[in-house]
């Protein structure tokens, strides 16, 4: 009877855990559009041995220069920090004189009136956008708010809608190679994801429309044009809409996390430190259980 | 175990001086180093230590923190990107505390489960497996709070939608919930007034935390510790000393962890964390999915799959609280799942059901995610409620070997430990 009982139970449990793993539900339509998919880039700068291309991080600064300061600031950037090493490193010189020719003065003060005033920027000094404040921006803007570009790539990322079978796999398949490049790749599809919105499509006035963008409806006009800005002879890249759009995401990516290069050089010899240690260790456990069976 | 007889001998006059006045060497030579352990243990049993080491290493690189970090609205968000770009080093400790976080819950939850699977809990070791639960409601507190302070949308949205839980209180007692409530914000909103007591405990809970796990060493030191097989220990050939031979796994496996521990602070440091809190909290705009982080997921999921408000801030916190009657729901007569053929099923389902609650939790609580949420809650207590005390009176348990010694050395238990722990007597 009790036999009986038991292989009931073992039966009830092996049909349960098989009912529960195979009706998971397998699609989804959470924020109620279609989801987009989004194309991983090749970044110099992803996986394990990931650094800057300095050229491609100078070549972005010039397109966050000629194009997004219009409208967006820095300002957890330094300007020294072009200069450090890990980033674009430019030349000190060449940055103290971008910093005083930068178009958005520091306010500093009080004086000795006891009145705020402005000044260029130094090498110390935050690189600003045009507004002070939020208010300003949108009153500039049409009501819409360019945000700061500081932490953009890190503040950005690309939504799972694989069905739950397969984000398993891709969460192992991201760990294992270290994939933390989502913000990146987003950022980079969305300058480059402009279009004509499709027949049919409701665009509400001043909106542009984007093919990534929630909703597909996005205040900011296509920042780079078709043919790109203009890069100097020896950029080392030709430039163009999509190269333009991939510099500018890589000066970015800097941006958002300026030790970079420093971590993962660290985390090379941590790993390696960690690893030598846990084969050491392995052999004096394998040593010290010699002496009683097991 | 506990009563084992004292071996150590002071090696220096200060050393015996010493001891004569506070024998504390004695006691750490007693408890970790001339400790009798199961000479069975496997490497599930090394991550008491490893937690022991995550909870030290977060108080250090929390403190650390606190030198640079600002507990004010206006300046929390800022300081923390200080600390990533300008504080030397700031961004490595930022992400030793951040990932130590989730370290800290991935060695817990495996902790957990091999106490659950050995049945650990089972007597003499009722108190210790409470203090366990204790220091897991603690932890998961402390975590809660830390997560709020760098301020960003996450911290905010997360901060208010957790508190607000409590509201539900005043369907039991018109006004106790909304009371509650303005107590823990310090106000009528969450503003940098509730950022600052969340730091000032933050701050606190951890030494509490320390506290509890003195408590916890020391009962498992009475009670000493379970093995895979779950039988007692018997004689002296049950054992060996906890140096070298445990201390020897500890160590092995503690770098294993570490290899696991480095490879998310150097690499992917912000995988396990969430985008949106590199916004700076702002609370007119509400993120789209309000997630908290991974390891309260499975609650999370909980809390969501109960239609009615109060009944999922109840089902949240008896999912924790039921976790104190699991020594005296558990009706079996041996502790090990090993010797269990049938309770060993709705372990995994039931492991299979927390995986699953974490993945419902990380969804949107609508259509079939909804459905499944339920589904899963009610295994979880069923099995707690239901299987624990049911399974435990109708299943025949496997043959069990006769001693820890006879499992490891096959029957007769023949050989005998040419070791230190050798012991001539045999059962």
């Amino acid at each position: 009877m009790k036999k009986l009982m038991s292989t009931t139970l073992r039966a009830a449990a092996v049909v349960a855990a098989l009912a529960t793993g195979a009706a998971l539900p397998s699609t989804v339509n959470a924020a109620g559009g279609e989801p987009v998919h989004i194309e991983r880039q090749d970044w110099s700068f992803g996986g394990f041995f990931g650094h800057f291309d300095r050229p491609q991080l100078r070549r972005g600064f010039q397109v966050y220069q000629e194009v997004c300061a219009a409208c967006h600031g820095l300002s957890r950037v330094y300007f020294r920090n072009l200069a450090e090493p890990g980033g674009p490193e430019f030349d000190e010189a060449a940055v103290k004189a971008l910093a005083a020719g930068w178009p958005n003065k520091i306010t500093d003060g009080p004086n000795d009136q006891g009145d705020m005033f402005e000044r260029p920027a130094l090498l110390s000094d935050p690189i600003l956008g045009p507004y002070k404040n939020e208010k300003q921006a949108r009153a500039a803007q049409n009501g819409a708010f360019p945000p700061d570009l500081s932490n953009i790539i890190k503040a950005r990322t690309i939504e799972n809608h694989e069905p739950w079978y397969i984000h398993v796999f891709n969460m192992a398949r991201d760990i294992l190679t270290g994939y933390q490049e989502a913000g990146a790749d987003y950022v980079h599809a969305v300058l480059t994801g402009y279009a004509e919105a499709p027949a049919g499509f409701q665009l509400s006035e001043g909106m542009n429309y984007n093919k990534v963008f929630p909703g597909h409806q996005i205040a900011m006009p296509q920042p780079i044009s078709a043919e790109g800005i203009q890069y100097q002879e020896n950029a080392g890249a030709k430039s163009s809409l999509e190269q333009n759009s991939r510099d500018v995401t890589a000066f970015l990516a800097w941006a958002s996390d300026p030790s970079l290069e420093a971590r993962k050089r660290i985390g090379w010899q941590v790993m390696l430190y960690l690893l030598v240690t846990t084969v050491l260790l392995y052999i004096a456990k394998r040593r010290i259980w010699a002496r009683v069976e097991h | 175990m506990a009563q084992h007889e004292s071996t150590y001998v002071p090696k220096s006059a200060i050393a015996k001086w010493w001891d004569q006045r506070l024998p504390i060497m004695r006691l750490m030579h007693d408890s970790f180093v001339d400790y009798p352990t199961p000479r069975n243990l496997n490497f599930l049993w090394t991550f008491g230590g490893i937690l022991t080491f995550v909870l030290v290493a977060q108080i250090v690189t929390g403190i650390v923190l606190a030198m640079h970090y600002q507990p004010s609205a206006e300046d929390a968000f800022n300081s923390v990107e200080n600390i990533r770009r300008n504080v030397n080093y700031g961004y490595m400790i930022r992400n030793f505390h951040a990932v130590g976080a989730s370290m800290f819950f991935i060695a817990v939850y495996i902790h957990i489960f091999r106490g659950l699977y050995y049945g650990s809990y089972k007597a003499p070791r009722e108190i210790l497996w409470i203090l366990g639960v204790l220091i897991f409601l603690v932890m998961m507190a402390t975590a809660f709070m830390g997560y709020a302070l760098p301020w960003g949308q996450m911290s905010f949205w997360g901060v208010t939608v957790i508190t607000n839980l409590f509201s539900s209180l005043d369907g039991i007692f018109p006004g106790l919930g909304t009371a509650i409530v303005e107590w823990l914000w310090g106000g009528y909103a969450v503003t940098g007034v509730t950022l600052n007591r969340f730091f000032s405990l933050h701050y606190l809970l951890p030494f509490v935390i320390l506290g509890l796990v003195i408590l916890h060493v020391w009962a498992l030191h009475v009670a000493g510790q379970n093995n895979p097989t779950g039988l007692d220990v018997k004689t002296k050939s049950d054992t060996v000393p906890m140096s070298p031979y445990a201390i020897s796994k500890d160590f092995l496996w503690m770098f294993v962890f570490l290899i696991m521990f480095a490879w998310f602070v150097f690499f992917l440091p912000d995988y396990l964390g969430h985008a949106d809190n590199y916004i700076e909290a702002n609370p007119l705009v509400t993120p789209p999915h309000i997630v908290p982080e991974w390891y309260f997921l499975p609650f999370y999921a909980i809390l969501r799959a109960i239609p009615d408000k109060l009944g999922g801030v109840v089902a949240m916190f008896a999912a924790i609280a039921i976790l104190v009657f699991v020594p005296w729901l558990d009706t079996s007569r041996v502790r090990s799942s090993k010797y269990r053929p049938i309770y060993k099923w709705f372990f995994w389902l039931f492991a299979f059901s927390c995986l699953a609650l974490g993945y419902l939790g990380s969804k949107p609580a609508e259509g079939v995610y909804v459905f499944w949420a339920r589904i899963f809650t009610f295994y979880y207590f069923a099995h707690f409620l239901i299987v624990m005390p049911i399974v435990g009176i109708l299943e025949t348990p496997k043959k069990l070997p006769r001693s820890i010694t006879e499992a490891v050395l096959g029957e007769g238990g023949a050989a005998t430990p040419k070791g230190a722990a050798a012991a001539p007597e045999r059962r």
